[in-house]
C-alpha cells in the first residue's frame, strides 16, 4: 500500500522535474493539502467520503495550476537554482498557512470501511488499505495511459525531449507546463487524500513525503514514470525490511541511504538507459 | 579612510554589551552572530561555487554534538561487551576537535557528493542531513536521542589578566561569538580573494570552461566544502556551549532553510551578504514578536519575502544596494568609475 502512495508521489515529482526542470519543493505541501482537504470535506462539511476524495484531487490540481501560473510562469527562463529557491519560499509559506488554519494538532479522518480486515489465506489486510492500493494503482495506470496514448501526453513527451523544437512544432509550452504541474500536484494531493484517512493529517507531514518522493525520482531516473513506479515500491520494500531487520527507528533513514548509494554508484538512476518520459 | 571606518565599526560592535543594559538584546545578538557564522559558511558554497547545499545544518549539528560529547564524556558499546568511551575533556579542546571533525565530514561528503551536480547534489545534501538527524535521534546511548544532551559546560579559558575564566555570562559570550565571526570573515575573505577563490568563481560561472583551462574542479569543490563545514561546525560548537543543551532538533531542515534565506536575501557571493541577511532574519523575529505576531504568520511572511526578493532583487540586497549607490554617485558626477560592478566578482 505504501508502495502505491510512494509511486504516486514519485510520478508527480518526476513529471514536473522532467518536463519543467523545476525542483518542486511544494510537492510535499500538496500532499498535506490533499489530506487536509479530506479532513475539511469529510469531517467538517460531512461530504460523502468518495466524493470528497475526488474533490480533494480536483482542488489539488487547481492549487497546482495556481502555483504554476503565479510563480513559475515568469521564471521559465530563469536558472534552476532561482526556481528552486522560489519553490522553497513557496513551500515555507504554504506549510505555515496550513499550520495557521488547521493548527499543529494532528487531525484524524473517519473512513467508511469496516474495521474487520480482509482475510485471504494466511494474510489479513485492512479494507481501507486495499482501497488505497487499488485507487493508487488506477491513478498510476491512468497517468501512464495519459502520457503514452493521448495528444496531451505526446506534447508533454515532446517538450521533455526538446523544449525549443517542441515550441517550433506549435506546442504551447506554457499550457504544457501548467498541465504538467497541475497533474503532478493532483497526484500528490491524491496521495495525501488517500493516506490521510489511514493515518492522520498534520502540517509537517509533507516534509518527509517530499524527501521520499525525491528519493524515488532519483531511484527511477528523472522523468521516468515506470521507473518512479518501481522506485516507489522498492523504497517501501526497503523501508519495511530495514525497519524489520535493523531498527524501526532507522526506517526513514533507509530511503536516504538508498539515495546516497544510488547517486554514488548509478547517478542516472537504476533503470535509466536513456532519459525519457514514459 | 576605509580602515578607519572598519575600526570604528568594530569598536561599535565590541562595545555593545558595555552600554546595552537589556541582556535579552545581547542574547538575541549572540544567537544572530552564531547564525551569521553559519550563513557565511553556507555562502562559501552557495555563493562562490554555486552549489546549493541543503544539508548544511548537518555540519552545524555535528559541530554541536561533537563538542558537547567531548566536554561531557561518553561511553558506547561497540559490540555487546566492547566499550569505547572517553572522559570529559576541557571545552577549549572540545571546540577545535569539533571543528576538525565537521571539516572531515565535509571532506567525506564532498568526495561523495561532487560526483553529481545541480538538483542531484541538492538531494544528496538533504539526504545526508536527514540521515545524520535520524542517527542523533536513534543512537540513544551516545546522543541521548530526543532527551537531549544537558548541562554542557560553558567554555573556560585562560585569559591574560583574568586567569582562568568561564564564559557564563551573555556579554562574554557575545565577545566570543563576535571574535569567531570576525575570524571567519577574514578567513572567507582571504580564501575568496586567493587563487582558490578565483577557481571557485570560475567553476560557478562555467564549469566546463574552468576544467578546460586547468582548474581541478573537484579538488576546489572539496576544499571549499571542508572550510565551509569546519566553519559551520565552529558555529555549532559555540551554540552548544552557549545554549548548553543539544537535541536532534539542531538538525532540522528549517535551520538550513533559514541560512539559505539569509544568504540569498543578503546577496550570495558577496562578503557582506550573509551578514546583512543574518542581521535581518536574526532580528526580524524579535521585532515581529513585539507586535505579537503568531510564529506561523511570521514564517509565511519569510516565505513570501524570499519569493519577492528573488523576483525583484535576484542578486540580493547587498549587490542591489551597491548598484544603487554607484548609480547615485554617477548621477551626481562624483564617481569616475561609476559603471555598475560586474556581478559575481568578490566585492567588499
Amino acid at each position: 500500500m505504501l508502495g502505491g502512495i510512494y509511486a504516486l508521489l514519485g510520478i508527480g515529482l518526476t513529471l514536473i522535474f522532467g518536463i519543467m526542470r523545476v525542483v518542486n519543493f511544494t510537492h510535499g505541501e500538496l500532499y498535506a493539502f490533499g489530506a487536509y482537504m479530506m479532513y475539511m470535506l469529510v469531517m467538517l462539511l460531512e461530504v460523502n467520503f468518495f466524493l470528497a476524495l475526488v474533490l480533494a484531487v480536483v482542488l489539488g490540481v487547481a492549487l497546482g495550476a495556481i502555483i504554476e501560473i503565479t510563480l513559475l510562469r515568469k521564471l521559465r527562463s530563469a536558472n534552476i537554482d532561482t526556481t528552486m529557491l522560489v519553490m522553497i519560499g513557496a513551500w515555507i509559506a504554504l506549510q505555515n498557512t496550513e499550520q495557521l488554519i488547521w493548527t499543529g494538532v494532528a487531525k484524524s479522518i473517519d473512513s467508511p470501511f469496516p474495521a474487520a480486515p480482509l482475510v485471504i489465506g494466511p494474510v489479513s489486510v485492512a479494507w481501507n488499505r486495499v482501497f488505497v492500493f487499488a485507487v493508487a494503482l488506477v491513478l498510476i495506470v491512468g497517468t501512464y495511459v495519459l502520457i503514452n496514448h493521448t495528444r496531451l501526453g505526446k506534447a508533454m513527451r515532446a517538450t521533455f525531449q526538446d523544449r525549443e523544437t517542441a515550441a517550433l512544432m506549435g506546442i504551447q509550452i506554457g499550457t504544457i507546463n501548467t498541465a504538467t504541474f497541475a497533474l503532478g500536484s493532483g497526484l500528490a494531493a491524491a496521495a495525501g487524500a488517500l493516506l490521510g484517512p489511514v493515518f492522520v493529517a498534520y502540517p509537517t507531514m509533507g516534509d518527509l513525503a517530499a524527501l521520499k518522493a525525491f528519493a524515488i525520482v532519483i531511484l527511477g531516473g528523472l522523468g521516468n514514470v515506470v521507473g518512479a513506479t518501481i522506485g516507489g515500491f522498492i523504497l517501501a520494500f526497503v523501508e519495511e525490511l530495514g525497519a524489520g531487520y535493523i531498527s524501526s527507528g532507522y526506517r526513514d533513514a533507509m530511503g536516504f541511504l538508498l539515495i546516497i548509494m544510488v547517486l554514488v554508484f548509478r547517478p542516472t538512476g537504476l533503470f535509466a538507459q536513456k532519459e525519457g518520459v514514459g | 579612510m576605509k580602515k578607519a571606518l572598519t575600526a570604528l565599526w568594530m569598536l561599535f560592535l565590541f562595545s555593545i554589551p558595555l552600554w546595552m543594559e537589556n541582556l535579552y538584546v545581547v542574547h538575541v545578538l549572540v544567537i544572530t552572530g552564531i547564525f551569521i557564522i553559519a550563513a557565511m559558511s553556507l555562502n562559501l558554497l552557495l555563493g562562490y561555487t554555486g552549489q546549493l547545499s541543503l544539508g548544511h545544518v548537518a555540519f552545524f549539528g555535528i559541530g554541536a554534538y561533537v563538542s558537547a560529547l567531548m566536554s561531557l564524556g561518553f561511553s558506547v558499546h561497540v559490540t555487546s561487551d566492547a566499550v569505547v568511551g572517553m572522559e570529559p575533556k576541557p571545552v577549549w579542546l572540545a571546540i577545535p576537535v569539533a571543528v576538525v571533525v565537521a571539516g572531515l565530514c565535509g571532506w567525506f561528503i564532498g568526495k561523495i557528493a561532487f560526483k553529481v551536480r545541480g538538483a542531484y547534489f541538492v538531494i544528496v545534501s538533504i539526504s545526508f542531513a536527514e540521515v545524520v538527524r535520524l542517527v542523533a535521534v536513534n543512537w540513544v546511548e551516545l546522543t541521548q536521542g530526543p532527551m537531549a544532551l544537558n548541562n554542557i559546560p560553558p567554555l573556560t579559558l585562560w585569559l591574560p589578566g583574568l586567569g582562568e575564566h568561564t564564559f557564563w555570562k551573555k556579554p562574554e559570550n557575545y565577545w566570543l561569538v563576535l571574535t569567531v565571526a570576525v575570524v571567519s570573515y577574514v578567513v572567507v575573505r582571504r580564501l575568496v580573494l586567493s587563487r582558490a577563490g578565483r577557481a571557485m568563481i570560475a567553476l560557478k560561472e562555467n564549469e566546463p570552461l574552468a576544467t578546460a583551462v586547468g582548474v581541478d574542479v573537484t579538488r576546489y569543490l572539496v576544499l571549499t566544502t571542508v572550510v565551509s563545514a569546519a566553519m559551520a561546525g565552529s558555529a555549532g560548537a559555540l551554540y552548544a556551549h552557549y545554549i548548553r543543551i543539544v537535541d536532534p532538533d539542531v538538525f532540522l531542515f528549517f535551520y538550513t532553510v533559514t541560512m539559505v534565506i539569509m544568504v540569498v536575501t543578503g546577496g550570495k557571493g558577496t562578503l557582506a551578504g550573509p551578514i546583512v541577511g543574518g542581521l535581518i532574519f536574526g532580528l526580524l523575529p524579535e521585532i515581529l514578536r513585539v507586535f505579537e505576531i503568531k510564529p506561523e504568520l511570521q514564517w509565511i511572511f519569510y516565505g513570501v519575502l524570499m519569493v519577492l526578493v528573488l523576483y525583484f532583487l535576484p542578486e540580493g540586497i547587498v549587490p542591489a544596494a551597491r548598484k544603487w549607490w554607484h548609480q547615485r554617485e554617477h548621477r551626481e558626477g562624483r564617481g569616475r568609475s561609476a559603471a555598475a560592478t560586474p556581478t559575481g566578482r568578490p566585492g567588499r
